[in-house]
């Protein structure tokens, strides 16, 4: 990313800073301002829809930040997010745990589920880590149906109202607060995490393992370690997931899902903190432009043409991104701020 | 020992299927090292176009067939050309998201053009009654086992006799000695692609013969990774083995445990962990040779 004219580094604060000048901070100043604002002025339904997206933001850093950015490609994301969902609503409902102690709980066990499945990563890689993963995803679902006796298996579990001490978090606003402070600590902790020793050896095991080996990087430490990391984000947001809808289901984390997280982040761009937020609401506005057009489709064409809308619109979408624009979103925005920040030497626009 | 006879014999007749299914992904992975996400949504495929052209349009079993594979045929050349080939020498994720991307669709495609519904056309394909001792096989399944057979003989037959099955296994040898001496790697990526369509298209009428066409029919495809992993990503007849392997395996498990667990569907989840056990201990399988990394 290239640097403003007249933006100068010159000490090594300045230089790590993540916000160079006043003008970014007065704009994600004003960015979090609106975000806290929507409340007041947008409607119930759109509130819905920006509570998802701070939910699926929060899961969709952690995959980053294992797939993106430490190369371990993931396709169990939201089997993770089961055990985290799972972990806290059974906390919550069965034991009669406080919310703010099931959360960091639920976390805590999605973290401990990407360490095993991450096991396998240690000695395989590429398309044998996906199969490992989808795997997983399987096999947590089943775990979920045969443990009937706390899970409530295929009939799924009702979990009471969320609280944190005396603030009740059952309205829609209430909670739309709640996701998006989360939302913004996971930006910040998953783009500074990226910065770190850790962060730069995920970097390194990604670009190339045997180098990062001979360097020095404990390849067992640090995928274990990203596993980890990338579940406790997924553990996060199913908990999140759940105690929103307030009821726990495996419909809710169906294999499709993951397949959709991995879609998002390469729509938005991986290895970027920004395009896994780009992606996100790039496909989220998607699927509501689906669920708009589909009853009009099914009305002219076909009835079946609403549900196949949204798996062929998803699939072309992919499909024209990585042909097109592999690098996702964030790129395609990258270009962008560099050919204006450039003009009028438009040929000076580089990565 | 008949309750267990009886597994064994129909799980050989479905292994074979899912060997058959295998193959196709193995033949995609050696050719041009893509790892087909979608083999499972040709099956899919063709179990609805087996329905489609055998019972709307009333064609008799052969030309129901040999239509069914016309259309796999350009399936697999569309496929190819559109979405494969700007991929080539792309990173292994971005290929395999290009494949999943491609099996949405064409889930897409089959709820757009059969509704997602169950379609069944149970007892038109040819029937063999059969009894060893006490153990009766089912008419399908041999069925199956025959149709398995005769396809993967032949597709042994193109690999070893025919100049394009040569080119086909030039290309998995070395890429760049088979660019040197003429060959177009693009035409063996679009054969390999025909082949897979084709064999899956098939086995989607099989196993279409005896269940009926239904949308669970794409969850084959992950049988078929279990099995491919299992025998070994780079062994065909890796794959044949295992497939056997995994279909008696499964009857079995299923057919002894099911009743034991209280929320049963363990034929579902089986292939799973013979996938992460295989992972974890022998990552190249039974047959595949295993990876030695070089700087």
């Amino acid at each position: 990313m290239g640097l403003r004219s007249g933006t100068f580094h010159e000490n090594y604060a300045q230089e790590m800073a993540i916000l160079s000048s006043r003008r970014q901070w007065g704009m994600v100043v004003v960015f979090i301002v609106l975000l806290f604002a929507c409340p007041l002025f947008l409607s119930d339904r759109m509130l819905t829809i920006l509570t998802t997206m701070g939910i699926a933001v929060i899961s969709i850093h952690g995959l980053n930040i294992l797939t993106g950015y430490c190369g371990q490609i993931s396709i169990g994301h939201s089997g993770f997010m089961a055990v985290g969902g799972y972990t806290s609503a059974i906390l919550c409902a069965k034991l009669g745990w406080p919310y703010w102690a099931a959360l960091p709980s639920a976390a805590l066990a999605a973290g401990m589920a990407g360490l095993l499945f991450g096991l396998p990563s240690l000695k395989i890689k590429g398309f044998y880590l996906i199969m490992a993963t989808i795997a997983a995803q399987f096999i947590i679902i089943w775990f979920i149906i045969q443990l009937r006796g706390i899970t409530g298996g295929t009939d799924g579990l009702l979990v009471p109202k969320p609280a944190i001490g005396p603030i009740a978090l059952s309205s829609k606003t209430n909670y739309y607060y709640l996701v998006m402070v989360f939302a913004i600590l996971a930006t910040i902790t998953a783009h500074n995490i990226v910065r770190t020793r850790a962060g730069r050896a995920f970097i390194a095991i990604r670009d190339n393992e045997l180098a990062a080996e001979v360097m020095g990087v404990s390849l067992w430490s640090y995928k274990l370690q990203a596993f980890f990391i990338g579940c406790i984000y997924a553990g996060v947001a199913g908990s999140l997931l759940i105690h929103y809808v307030r009821f726990a289901s495996i419909e809710q984390f169906p294999f499709m899902d993951s397949v959709w997280y991995l879609g998002m982040l390469i729509v938005g761009g991986m290895g970027s903190t920004a395009g896994a937020i780009f992606g996100v609401v790039a496909l989220k506005v998607l699927d509501e432009l689906v669920t708009v057009a589909g009853p009009i489709l099914a009305a002219a064409v076909a009835p079946q043409a609403a549900a196949s809308l949204a798996l062929i619109s998803h699939g072309l979408i992919i499909i024209i991104f990585l042909i097109f624009e592999p690098r996702g979103l964030h790129h395609r925005w990258q270009m962008v701020k560099a050919y204006f920040r450039l003009w009028p030497f438009s040929h000076e626009v580089s990565e | 020992m008949t309750f267990f006879l009886q597994l064994i014999v129909t799980g050989l007749a479905q292994g074979m299927v899912y060997a058959l299914i295998a193959i196709g992904f193995v033949i995609i992975l050696k050719c041009s090292e893509v790892f087909n996400i979608a083999q499972g949504h040709f099956v899919l495929i063709g179990g609805y176009l087996g329905w489609t052209f055998l019972v709307p349009l009333g064609l008799p079993v052969w030309a129901a067939l040999l239509a069914a594979i016309a259309t796999a045929v350009i399936m697999g050349l569309l496929i190819e050309r559109l979405m494969l080939r700007p991929m080539v020498g792309q990173p292994v994720l971005a290929v395999v998201m290009m494949t999943i991307a491609l099996s949405t669709v064409l889930g897409g495609l089959a709820t757009l053009l059969w509704g997602a519904e169950y379609k069944a056309y149970h007892g038109l394909l040819p029937t063999i009654n059969m009894n060893i001792g006490a153990i009766s096989i089912p008419s399908e399944s041999l069925i199956g086992l025959i149709v398995s057979v005769i396809c993967v003989a032949i597709l042994m037959f193109v690999f070893r006799y025919t100049k394009i099955g040569l080119a086909m296994r030039a290309t998995a040898e070395d890429l760049q000695v088979v660019q040197s001496v003429g060959i177009k790697p693009t035409t063996v990526y679009a054969v390999s692609w025909i082949i897979a369509s084709v064999v899956g298209v098939i086995g989607g009428i099989l196993i279409g013969g005896v269940s009926g066409a239904n949308m669970d029919l794409a969850n084959i495809g992950l049988k078929a990774f279990a099995v491919v992993l299992l025998g070994g990503v780079n062994s065909v007849g890796g794959a044949i083995v295992a497939g056997i392997i995994l279909g008696m395996l499964e009857n079995v498990a299923a057919g002894y445990l099911d009743p034991l667990l209280p929320g049963g569907g363990l034929a579902q989840v089986f292939p799973f962990f013979v996938m992460i056990i295989v992972l974890i201990f022998r990552p190249h399988g039974l047959f595949g040779l295993a990876h030695i990394e070089r700087v």
